[in-house]
């Protein structure tokens, strides 16, 4: 018994140092991020404006040829498709990312995302550490709640990027909220290493708290896309109105993809995690049929994921609805983000109900 | 047309795919079943013929006009997202201010701290945001909504299946998607070849005059329509099982029995269609109660295992089987389930008259006060006691107990720790009339104490002891003792659920999540694949796809495609067009969409 205690006082120790370093290696990233922006601006790109200014007819017509050959043998390739932006919407091409260009600025891009995947690596030392000290999943207070999720928000940015998506411009944004996130944690939310009361075990327990900090770590990187649309958006909208946006804005603006593809981006984030979302309050409701008796109270942690989950449908029927797609669905989106952040922040520590008996 | 920047941004305002570009045609109809926005005047004045007759058909075709477009308005998009949004607002104060449902409590002091807001909330039925006429309204008129959406679009969507994907536009370059090349095969061929491949990938095509039309993803209307339906599904079940539900506690002590009748319940609810024949019979008793609780750390004393051993049987005279309940696994039994709610302790005290007998011998559940299980409760001796002149009376014991004492010295009777550690009983003593008789219910863990009267010690102050088990205190005057008993029982609360229409509810549930799944990941899709003999006598085939929403799945769809057909009709290789290094120019600057490109 006490030589049990002892080890899991030496892995919370071990999880403590962990997260301590992984917070030192996001600064380092985030120093570098801040470089590859620094360094980006130097480029000089002007890629919105010259599309927006450009002779319309030029992307129509023409029908595209198919086929190359090699020396004297033709070699038969599939042939090739064109693609259009539908009509009505902007044909601006995407920025070329933070470094905006410039090799430097790559360089330290580079080095920004091998930093994090470093502190990433880490950080889920931490959380193992920490899950194997107290013998549960890792997520039986807010501290252990916040040091999950930034993991999570992180895995899910490196995954995006595996996929070879455009998101490494949010790096900079995403290492800042951990950063926030986590001296969060270890300050304010420093819960000690302890075990769970009963009501708190149960497999659905697992189930839906692990897919609720998966989502939200899917929602964020939503939400901060929704973001950037709205700021590239009105770029777009002054550059095309003859407006001349500031240097500031036009240098960080140029670098991030275009706005329609921003909106299309977020909008396949949010649409792809809405179904676990639906599934995630389900199984909170299968457990709490377990637990209390009924599979839904209107507990307040309860209506907030309900809240959360008929704002994103909210944003789903505007995105088909006539003249609420583009920013008013964009609108629409954030508060449901926000929704999101207040059940877990407001209502944790603000508002209470059954959910809050784990301790903060 | 000319086309012109301005002309593409006046053309498609907001609808994309709605066919009003001159070069598009039908392609886009019918893609969704999503309503279409039509204004729809209310009054339609219309000429009124004079007289009554007139009046009445007048007035016949206005009310028809006025509840036509109400309708309208109620199941468009923008009225299902207006109440959507209503719906998250409403669900708001609910949980900020304290539910009459949850906490009565809160409530109560909330209306006592707020002498104007109070009231006021109360008439606002604020207490009770989930019951409120107005939440209410908000979501049955969501639900109306609702279902007046569902019916039309399941309807048009039996239409669309039926009917055949739609010609194909004459500009196809002017799709999202396009490919294009010459080929020595004859349209004939290019057609054939072109059917072949769209069916092999589960397009429904066909041919209409010199283009193969064809269309796939209709999964994605069926599962959008799945999802809404299953929605209408949970509501009803949620419905039925409030309007049927039924809710009792029982607590049991261990050794004790329980049997689902109405009358043995300490307490019950139901819903408002519940009848006292929908129980579903069966019995359990309590074979043994354990609780752990954390003894080291910043948490010590906060439970780490409830279990309750049971024996069951279901049916009035079914086979009796052993099970354990847990905080988070209750038992079912048919359609009711047993869950494990709290527990506490019930000391054994045995009660002899002044001559000895033994009066009373049993366990006497206490209620916690606190988490450490400092409890409360009566002892009470209702018949088969006389008192030392022989008269019958009652004794009544009033009773707090600890389950770890702090020890001789240290405060009063708070316990320190939750667990049986060093249980302590501190009684004091009433005889008389314990006022139970009277048939009216009484509570059992606390005395009546108007007719009784407190024991005095000799020296007249009021007699009570601290009894640790084996101890026994004397009742003055020959009136007898109680001795609190080595055994120490356990009780446990249970408490009996039975919701009907939770199973639909669950079903409705996973519907909607496939449902869901089918609308959100599944595109619809048009492909069209046109063959014609161009002016030098050579075939041209044009491609070209359309989606419900821009894809980047869609060209990679559309390559792959055209690969296929390509195979069975080759470009055209001495096609001086086909001059690669003319390649750049012929391609028209695209945005470089991610994987539209096939490398
Ligand atoms: C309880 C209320 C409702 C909820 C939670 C809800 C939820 C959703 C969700 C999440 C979607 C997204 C699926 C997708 O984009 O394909 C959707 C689509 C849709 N909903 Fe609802 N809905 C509700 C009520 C309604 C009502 C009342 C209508 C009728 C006006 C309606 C009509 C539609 C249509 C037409 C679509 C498909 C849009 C498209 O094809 O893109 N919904 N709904």
């Amino acid at each position: 018994m006490t030589l049990a205690l002892a080890t899991n006082e030496h892995l919370a120790n071990l999880s403590n140092t962990l997260i301590y370093s992984a917070m030192a290696v996001y600064t380092l990233a985030f120093f570098a991020y801040i470089a590859e922006w620094l360094f980006g601006s130097r480029s000089k790109v002007g890629r919105t404006a010259s599309a927006l200014t450009a002779d319309a007819p030029r992307k129509a017509e023409a029908p595209a040829v198919a086929v190359k050959q090699a020396g004297g043998t033709a070699v038969l390739e599939r042939p090739k498709v064109v693609t259009r932006a539908a009509a009505g919407a902007r044909d601006v091409p995407d920025g070329p990312g933070a470094h905006g260009g410039d090799e430097k600025g790559d360089l330290y891009g580079r080095i920004a995302v091998s930093l994090t995947v470093l502190s990433f690596l880490i950080e889920l030392g931490g959380v193992v550490a920490r899950a194997a000290s107290v013998q549960r999943a890792p997520w039986g207070n807010m501290y252990e709640f916040n040091i999950t999720f930034s993991t999570v928000a992180v895995g899910v940015y490196l995954g995006l990027l595996a996929l070879k998506k455009n998101v490494r411009w949010i790096g900079l944004f995403l290492i800042t909220t951990v950063l926030l996130d986590l001296g969060l944690a270890v300050t304010v939310l420093y819960t000690a290493s302890d075990q769970l009361v009963p009501a708190l075990h149960s497999y659905w327990l697992y189930i839906h708290v692990s897919t609720a900090i998966f989502c939200g770590a899917v929602l964020y990187v939503g939400a901060v896309s929704t973001l950037a649309y709205l700021f590239k958006d009105s770029y777009e909208n002054k550059l095309a109105g003859g407006g001349k946006p500031g240097r500031f804005a036009t240098s960080v603006m140029e670098r991030l993809p275009a706005s329609a593809s921003l909106d299309k981006f977020a909008y396949r984030v949010n649409a792809a995690v809405f179904p676990l979302w639906t599934f995630t309050i389900i199984a909170g409701a299968i457990w709490a049929g377990d637990a209390w008796g009924r599979y839904w109270g209107w507990d307040p942690k309860e209506t907030w994921a309900f809240i959360t989950w008929v704002a994103y449908a909210c944003y789903l029927h505007a995105r088909s609805t006539a003249g609420w797609k583009g920013r008013k669905a964009a609108y629409i989106a954030l508060v449901a983000f926000g929704c999101y952040l207040f059940n877990y922040y407001g209502v944790n520590l603000f508002v209470g109900g059954m959910h809050s008996y784990a301790g903060v | 047309m000319s086309d012109t920047r301005s002309d593409v941004h006046s053309e498609t305002t907001d609808t994309t795919i709605d066919g009003t570009d001159a070069g598009l045609g039908e392609a886009g109809s019918q893609l969704s079943t999503a309503p279409v926005e039509t204004a729809m005047p209310g009054s339609f004045g219309g000429s009124r013929a004079p007289g009554a007759k007139g009046w009445i058909s007048w007035t016949a075709r206005e009310v028809i006009g006025w509840a036509r477009w109400f309708w309208r308005q109620l199941t468009s998009m923008r009225v299902a997202l207006l109440l959507l949004f209503l719906l998250s607002l409403g669900a708001i104060p609910g949980s900020l201010i304290p539910q009459t449902g949850s906490n009565a409590m809160q409530v109560q002091a909330f209306m006592d701290a707020h002498k104007v807001l109070g009231p006021l909330y109360d008439k606002l039925g604020l207490f009770h945001v989930y019951s409120s006429v107005w939440f209410s309204a908000i979501y049955i008129l969501l639900f109306v909504s609702l279902i007046g959406c569902i019916v039309p679009r399941a309807g048009q969507f039996v239409g669309q299946l039926r009917s055949r994907p739609p010609a194909a536009p004459k500009r196809l370059n002017r799709l999202p998607a396009y490919a294009t090349w010459r080929t020595d095969a004859d349209p004939e061929q290019v057609r054939e070849a072109a059917l072949k491949a769209l069916g092999r990938r589960r397009f429904r095509a066909h041919v209409v005059k010199d283009a193969v039309a064809a269309e796939k993803g209709f999964l994605r209307e069926a599962g959008n329509l799945v999802f809404h339906i299953a929605l209408v599904v949970m509501l009803v079940a949620f419905a039925w099982g409030q309007l049927f539900k039924s809710e009792g506690n029982k607590l049991v002590v261990e050794g004790d029995g329980f049997s689902n009748t109405l009358t043995q319940y300490d307490d019950f609810k139901s819903g408002n269609l519940f009848t006292d024949d929908d129980l579903v019979p069966f019995s359990f008793s309590l074979n043994k109660f354990t609780g752990t609780y954390e003894r080291n750390g910043p948490n010590k004393g906060t439970p780490r295992t409830y279990k309750a051993d049971l024996t069951y049987s279901e049916g009035a005279y079914g086979k009796e089987k052993k099970t354990t309940v847990k905080v988070n696994q209750p038992l079912h039994i048919g359609k009711s389930k047993v869950y494990l709610v709290n527990h506490g302790y019930a000391p054994t005290v045995t009660v002899r008259d002044g001559k000895g007998k033994v009066v009373f011998h049993d366990a006497v559940p206490l209620l916690p006060l606190d988490s450490n299980v400092t409890s409360q409760g009566a002892i009470q001796v209702r018949d088969g006691y006389r008192n030392a002149q022989g008269r019958q009376e009652q004794l009544g014991f009033g009773a707090i107990f600890v389950p770890t004492f702090a020890g001789e010295g240290k405060g009063s009777m708070f316990s320190q720790f939750p667990a049986l550690d060093n249980p302590v009983l501190a009684l004091n003593a009433y005889h008389g009339d314990l006022g139970v008789n009277a048939g009216v219910p009484s509570n059992v863990y606390q005395l009546n104490t108007k007719n009784l009267k407190q024991f005095k010690d000799t020296d007249g102050s009021i007699l009570k002891a601290r009894l640790v088990p084996g101890e026994t205190m004397k009742l003055p005057g020959g009136y007898g003792s109680i001795t609190f008993d080595k055994e120490i029982k356990q009780w446990a609360g249970f408490q009996v659920v039975q919701q009907p229409g939770s199973g639909w509810a669950l079903g409705g549930s996973v519907a909607a999540i496939f449902g869901l799944a089918g609308s959100l990941f599944i595109q619809r899709r048009r492909v069209w694949v046109r063959a014609t003999t161009g002016a030098d006598g050579v075939t041209v085939v044009e491609m070209a796809g359309l989606g419900r929403n821009e894809s980047t799945k869609l060209p990679v769809e559309l390559g792959d495609l055209a690969a296929l057909i390509h195979d069975r009709a080759p470009t055209k290789t001495d096609d001086p067009d086909a001059d690669p290094d003319r390649e750049p120019d012929a391609v028209p600057h695209v945005p470089a969409a991610e994987g539209a490109q096939t490398k």
